[in-house]
Formats: structure tokens, sequence, C-alpha cells
């Protein structure tokens, strides 16, 4: 291993590209700690806007109007406005108004970390889309299919859970994986509030190292890597769920 | 002693869709074990007579008594009701995520909360019954839809129903899969089961029914067992439309 590093210290040497990411101990540790931070922040925004999608989607469709206008209203605000502009006003408009806690040493603390506030927003954020998306798929199923399970005694969620659902997914499936995409991609912007993930990481990095240009190509390839495994797994899914005769 | 009342009673519905009136008063009733035919011009209400059987169409006035229970109620237990009145759809209406098996193990799960070991074996003998052994592993995708309605019979069947709906079941089917579906519907007259059919195969009415409604924009023109009703129908309505038909 050790011929590895003195491999691009050596390359440093020779031709000046500096990836102290590789070769020096501490800002490898950084990195991988900045890429798992990433993952983290992707898998529990992913997880949670795509609860909200559900739930959502189910609340737009009850009698109650109020209701109604509720998903309405969360979906202008969170899909309308720049997600930017959404963690700034979750962190420093709404974390600031909250009170402060104390923790084990005595020493107030906000409420949520800025890291919870970077997922609570992110997912909102995307949660916004995906009640749409949702929406668009299970305006999809055939009434009549709906119907079938009324016939058969099933309850609104019932007839949600275990027929809309299931089928609006399969339908909705390339928009959601579209949205889940762009999700993966908007995770850097936790970057403006501080949560060390890889464009933080990698800033911090080349601040130290002055190696501004390997850490963007880094960052590039980095993200295409993520983004491309995201990809995959959504592919795996999508094969899973094939069902011979549904067009999809 | 007084003869037992009957499964289903209809009394004097009227259902309105915006200003058109579908139907204007419609009453007939049936036993138990009985087994009637409506037909009818297209538009003349007769599916959605079904639909208000059901509550699948809530009726603007009138009474429809379900095994004793009034569907004409806001206080309605919709899922009791359709736990008695099973219903078979036109175009089949299967769940295409499911296989044909899953498909008539469903709603017993999920529905009816009983064992799935239970409903399983059920489901298979159902399947069997339908003359679909071997088929339970398909998705209705891959089934013609001569089978497919089989499998919406089943599915339907595997709720234990006190009555069964069929809703031009026959209609969307091609010619040669059509008699495959009334054979299995015949079994299940010649079972004991209550049904109500909406259909334009005469023939096959004239053989399964004991009873034939004719309707006409909104209401029953003239009814009859079907030796009767076939041979010496009175309506000039009634006479047109069979003249047209066979």
């Amino acid at each position: 291993m050790e011929g590895f590093y003195d491999w691009f210290r050596w390359l440093y040497d020779a031709t000046g590209i500096n990836l102290t990411i590789i070769y020096d101990a501490f800002d490898r540790k950084r990195m991988i700690s900045g890429f798992w931070m990433t993952v983290r922040l992707c898998l529990i925004c992913i997880a949670l806007s795509v609860a909200i999608g559900v739930v959502g989607a189910w609340l737009q469709g009850s009698r109650l109007k109020w209701t109604r206008r509720g998903v309405q209203t969360f979906i202008a605000l969170f899909r309308d406005t720049p997600p930017l502009v959404q963690i700034y006003f979750f962190y420093f408009g709404l974390g600031a108004l909250l009170p402060r806690v104390e923790n084990a040493y005595g020493i107030p603390e906000p409420v949520l970390t800025n890291v919870q506030w970077a997922v609570l927003s992110l997912s909102l954020f995307a949660g916004a889309f995906n009640v749409e998306i949702f929406r668009s798929g299970i305006e999809a199923v055939p009434k009549a299919t709906v119907e079938a399970a009324e016939a058969l005694g099933y309850s609104r969620l019932r007839a949600y859970i275990h027929v809309v659902l299931p089928l609006a997914f399969r339908i909705c499936l390339p928009a959601l994986n579209n949205n889940i995409v762009n999700l993966v991609k908007t995770t850097t912007l936790a970057y403006a509030i501080a949560v060390p993930e890889m464009l933080y990481v990698a800033k911090q990095i080349w601040s130290d190292a002055t190696n501004v240009p390997e850490m963007m190509v880094f960052l590039l390839l980095a993200y295409v890597f993520l983004v491309g495994w995201v990809v995959w797994v959504m592919g795996r899914i999508e094969r899973a769920l094939k069902v011979p005769g549904i067009g999809l | 002693m007084n003869p037992a009342p009957p499964l289903l009673s209809v009394r004097d519905v009227h259902k309105k869709f915006g200003d058109v009136e579908v139907l204007k008063g419609v009453s007939f009733d049936v036993r138990r074990g009985e087994v009637i035919c409506i037909i009818g011009p297209s538009g003349s209400g007769k599916s959605t007579i079904l639909r208000c059987i059901n509550a699948l169409v809530p009726i603007d006035s009138g009474s429809i008594l379900v095994d004793g229970q009034e569907v004409n109620d806001p206080k309605l237990d919709k899922l009791a009701l359709r736990r008695k009145v099973g219903m078979v759809f036109q175009q089949y209406n299967l769940f295409p995520h499911k296989t044909a098996l899953q498909n008539v193990m469903m709603a017993p799960i999920h529905v009816l909360k009983q064992d799935k070991a239970e409903v399983e074996a059920r489901a298979y003998r159902l399947m069997k019954k339908v003359r679909l052994e071997g088929k339970e592993q398909s998705y209705p995708g891959e089934l013609s839809g001569g089978q497919q309605q089989r499998v919406a019979i089943a599915r339907s069947l595997a709720m234990n129903p006190e009555i069964i709906l069929f809703d031009e079941v026959t209609a969307a089917l091609d010619p040669e899969t059509v008699k495959e579906v009334l054979v299995t519907i015949r079994e299940l007259a010649e079972d004991g089961m209550t049904c109500v059919l909406v259909t334009h195969e005469m023939g096959f009415a004239r053989e399964v029914g004991d009873h034939i409604y004719f309707t006409d924009r909104g209401v029953i023109v003239e009814h009859g067992a079907p030796k009767e009703f076939f041979a010496q129908a009175q309506d000039p309505r009634t006479r047109q439309f069979l003249d047209q038909i066979l």
C-alpha cells in the first residue's frame, strides 16, 4: 500500500498533479468521511422524500377540501422556491427562531444540527416533486381497476396500498428516477450550511493543499460514479417490478 | 308457511346522472339460487342497476335490500355489503401486477383477513373449478380474454358471495372464448349460486335464466320466464329488440 501512495507522491513531484486525498492519511480520511456523509444524506433523503410522495399523493385524493389544499400549498412552497433558499430558510430562519436546548455539558445547542436541517429541507424539496410524480402515476391507473377492488370490499386505503400504489409506482418509476438523480446532486447544497459532505470536504482540502483543479476533477468523477450507481440500482428495481402485460 | 324473503329486492329505484334519468323506477326480486337475466338495448340502464346493487353508484330514491340490508342508507357498511355481493366486469378488471392465483387470493386475505394457507388452497380449487389449472402463476397479461374473465369469476367466488352480478361479461371477448366463460357461469348456476346477469347472449339467457327482464330507457318493460318471454313477448319495444337480435 505504501508503494501505491509513493507513486502518487512521485506523480505530484513529476507532474504537479497533487492528489492528497490518496497519499495523505489525513486528507484521505476527510474525503472518505465526506463521501459517506453524501451517501447517508442521499439514502435518508431518498427514503424520506419517497415516503412524503406516497403519503402526499394519498392525502391529495382526500375527500376533505382543506387536506387537499394543504398538500397543494406544500407543493407550491417547496417546488416553486430554490432549494438553496429553502436550506437557508430552515437553518438560518427557522433554526434561529427555535429555542436552544442544553447538551450534556450544559452548553446551549440548537434543537436540530445542520445535518438534520439539511436532511429535512432536502427531503421536503424532493418530496414535493414526488407527490406530483406519484399523482401522475395514480391518475394513470384505470378507474375500472380501482372499482374492481372496491367491489371486492377494499376500503380506499387498502385499495391504495394493494392495488393503486403498486401500479402507480410502476407507471411513474422513470419520472421518480429522474427526481432521485436530481436529489443526489442537490445534496451538494448542504455545503452552504457547513454539512461536511463531499463538496464541503473538497473545499477544505483544496484550501489546504491548493489543488483546486485536481479536486474539481475528482468531484466530477465521484458524482458520475455515485449517480451512475443510483441509476443502476433503480434500473434493477425497474426490472424486478416488471410484469408481463403491463407496457412499462 | 311464508316463502323465504327474496335475497335481493329492488324497489322503485330512481337514478339520475346530471339531467339524464337513467333509472325511472326499477323493481324486481331475486330469490336465493335464482338466475335472472337483464336484457335490453344499450343505454337502457342495465349496467347501472348492477352498479347500484353493490353501492358503486348511489341511488337517488327507492330501496335495494340485499339479504335484509338496505343499500340506500347513508350509514351503509359498504364493505359488509360487498362481501355478500360479488361482481364480474365486462373488461375483467384483474389486478395486472399480480398472478392469476394472487388475484384470487388477495381480497380474502386483505379484506376478510383469512388465513393465507387456507385461502391459497381454496384459490387452487377455484382455479380448477374455472378450468384454469396450470395457469395459476400466469399474469393477467399472459392470459386470453376468456381466461382472464374466468380468473375474475374465481376471484369473485373466493369471497364466498351470496350473489354474483355479471355485467356483460362476454361482451369484450372473442367469439371462440365466449363459450368457455358461459360454461363456467352455467356451472355456477347449476351449483345454486344466485346470479344476476346483464347480457346480450339471448340463447344463453334462455337456457340458464329462471327469469328474464327486458329494460328500455330506464324502466323494466316486460319480464317473464324464458320460454314465455322469448315466445310471446307482448310489448312492441321488446318485440322490436328481439327481432333485431335473434
